[in-house]
């Protein structure tokens, strides 16, 4: 296939860990085959050389929290043919999100001597709060096989195979026995969406969530269990207010416990 | 006469997102700004009213390339709080795990992110075209990294089984062994890199850092060790920011560090390896001695030899614990609140990762201050290009703007990490 037919790939970064994006170097079986399969035409995490769009796929790490990343979001959408956002920075504001809970001044102060300098939103956001997104790619990290399945699917048009059931789910396959039940661990489980392989459950702690709600949780039902356990209001509140705090049904039982 | 402004607005080929503003006028540097331009999330901020066991799975997401780092020096800081010491086999386990992050991590920044620079090539992708087997040893060097993460943290980035007092699940001497095979190629083609990266050819530049990094009595360090400098710094974590502080300035979201009194300094591997030469397993000091690496080597684009030199030592020191190792009955300490201020400080690959936290007696975090690598070598980054620059007037606009990168990614830099941290331009006027 000659170089010019390839379809181009971009890779943005906003406010993030650089954790998702670096799954894709993590694929180290798999990067010489996609880098074959694609033009790799931003990726400033890896290349010095850029390509101009548009592009046929960009995937979007990290979440909008500065006034300047609201417009830069808006270029890269009408420059891209899909967008697809990968990791719970970009999907639900990701863990600095925790601002959105309380007054951003008061934790400029805490950081930066000189607040004067920094520029910043009173929120972090999802990127589909301000673009419309093609794909949700969830999980902090992102699982670097539903990533590669996922560009997989959009290049050559269908849609992607990714489950939306929950960890217990996969835990259950596993042959995992509940760690709520049997050692009383507080879990996300039933609440969260799978993807992660239920790892946490296999290092025998509960779930804490990276994958953010799969559909319809019953958030509720499963604090209700954690009163069982003794858990505290606060413990509550903060179990559900880490990764995924501000994905709608994590955000409103944690609030219930404040 | 030589006016011109170098320019670059988004640095690649580093974590995160950085600048470099070089001004030169009349044949003389009038500035140089490099830049972190990563917005602000406010870690410290949002620690304040967590749970003091939930500083290690926080804390990771402040970097996706160095997670352990923060892992390691954050239970650290809380287990010395709460008056508790991790030894034995699971201490054994966490240089393991740091000894995966620091292969994979070398190993990136190395073939990946470095080695295109030195061989005029815009990525790793456009090297393995010319030179495959390279590129696909480093790729299963990285691997080897990665499964050591895979194996005792559950995942490569963000591993989820470090915790406050040691692991949740420990492996069986059995699924140790599995890595004895790969990492005894992983070692060979270490001390085959550390050849191949010192016959590179290194732009010249040298200065005389003041180099920080922890030493350790019995080891080269990774998760603990006093705060010591080649210009006589030997403190306890304790005494750090009666040495140290930090400086907000304009152009930055990231911190710059300083010695106090003094000036910059320089964290990462060539202070380590100065700092503990003598402490290197002999394998990796027999590959620095057959490649004519000094004691101390002061050109930082030398750096990429050093991290070859590291990436041995941390293959033939993962060995050693797997060799030794047998597996605890427990795999954690217990570990109980109280109130008090502790310090956690460990080398992450790109430098000293120091945390400082306070906490209550419930266990709740009251205050917390973490200083990134890349945030501390600001400074350094900022001189050493402004010697380099000074050196080198006569370059081309290109190949200046090029090795003025080139310089910064020395560093290894993690802008993720320090910002609470980058963008370059060359200005002449
Ligand atoms: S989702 Fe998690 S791993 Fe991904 S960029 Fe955000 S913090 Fe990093």
């Amino acid at each position: 296939m000659s170089p010019i037919k390839k379809p181009k790939l971009a890779v943005w970064k906003f406010a993030s860990c650089d954790g998702c994006q670096l799954s894709l170097l993590d694929c180290e079986d798999e990067l010489l085959a996609i880098a074959d399969a694609v033009h790799i035409a931003n990726f400033p995490e890896a290349s010095r050389a850029v390509a101009k769009g548009p592009y046929d796929i960009s995937l979007v790490e990290g979440s909008i929290t500065t006034p300047h990343d609201a417009e830069r979001i808006h270029k890269i959408r009408r420059s891209s043919k899909f967008l697809i956002t990968i990791g719970a920075c970009a999907t639900s504001g990701g863990i600095q999100a925790l601002r959105n809970f309380k007054d951003v001044n008061d934790f400029i102060s805490i950081v930066y001597a000189n607040p004067e300098y920094i520029e910043t939103l009173n929120k972090s956001t999802p990127i589909a709060d301000h673009v419309f997104v093609d794909f949700e790619l969830r999980g902090c990290p992102i699982n670097k096989y539903q990533l590669v399945e996922v560009l997989n699917a959009y290049l050559n048009g269908r849609k992607p195979n990714i489950p939306q059931y929950s960890v217990c789910v996969e835990c259950k396959r596993k042959g995992n026995v509940c760690v709520m039940v049997a050692t009383g661990a507080p879990c996300l489980g039933p609440v969260t969406q799978a993807g992660c392989g239920a790892i946490c459950p296999t290092y025998q702690r509960g779930c804490f969530g990276c994958f953010g709600p799969k559909e319809t949780p019953n958030t509720s039902s499963l604090a209700d269990w954690y009163k069982n356990l003794k858990l505290s209001e606060d413990d509550i509140m903060r179990y559900f207010r880490s990764f995924n705090a501000f994905a709608e049904p994590f955000r409103k039982e944690s609030e219930a416990h404040e | 006469m030589n006016n011109r402004v170098i320019k670059v607005d988004y640095l690649a080929r580093v974590e995160g997102e950085g600048q470099l503003l070089v001004k030169i006028k009349n044949d003389a540097v009038t500035d140089v700004k490099f830049s972190i331009i990563e917005p602000p999330r406010f870690f410290e901020a949002f620690l304040r009213g967590r749970h003091f066991t939930e500083a290690p799975d926080i804390t990771a997401r402040i970097c996706g390339i160095c997670p352990v780092a923060y892992q390691m020096s954050s239970c650290h800081a809380m287990e010395s709080i709460c008056g508790v010491k991790v030894d034995g086999a699971l201490r054994e386990l966490r240089r393991l795990l740091y000894c995966g992050e620091w292969i994979e991590s070398h190993a990136l920044h190395v073939f990946m992110l470095h080695a295109p620079d030195f061989l005029g090539y815009e990525d790793s992708i456009q090297m393995a075209k010319d030179h495959p087997d390279l590129v696909k040893n480093a790729l299963k060097l990285k691997k080897i990294g990665n499964e050591i993460m895979i194996l005792l943290g559950g995942r490569e980035i963000h591993p989820i089984n470090p915790k406050v007092g040691g692991f949740y699940k420990v492996p069986t001497k059995k699924q140790l062994q599995g890595l004895v095979e790969p990492l005894k190629w992983a070692l060979d083609f270490a001390i085959e890199s550390v050849k191949i990266m010192a016959g590179l050819e290194f732009p010249e530049l040298e200065r005389d850092y003041e180099f920080v990094s922890l030493r350790h009595p019995d080891e080269y360090p990774l998760c603990e060790g006093d705060i010591v400098s080649n210009k006589g710094i030997d403190i306890e974590l304790s005494k750090f920011f009666d040495y140290f502080e930090e400086q907000h300035v304009p152009h930055s979201t990231s911190l710059h560090a300083v010695v106090k009194d003094r000036d910059d300094y320089l964290t990462g591997p060539m202070a380590r390896y100065a700092n503990n030469y003598d402490k290197l397993t002999p394998k990796a000091k027999k590959a620095a001695e057959d490649a004519g690496l000094p004691k101390v080597v002061l050109n930082p684009f030398k750096s990429i030899i050093v991290r070859a030199v590291e990436m041995v030592f941390a293959c033939e020191e993962a060995l050693r614990v797997v060799d030794e190792y047998k597996m605890p009955d427990k795999a954690y300490v217990e570990v109980k609140s109280k109130a008090g201020v502790g310090f956690g400080c460990s080398e992450a690959p790109r430098g000293i990762c120091f945390h400082r936290y306070e906490i209550d007696d419930g266990g709740i975090i009251k205050d917390a201050r973490i200083l990134a690598p890349t945030s501390q070598n600001q400074k350094a980054i900022e001189k050493d290009l402004r010697q380099f620059v000074e050196n080198h007037l006569d370059l081309s606009h290109e190949k200046m703007t090029w090795q003025c990168e080139q310089a910064i990614r020395n560093y290894d830099p993690c802008i993720s990490c320090s910002c609470h941290f980058l963008n370059l331009q060359i200005e002449r006027e």
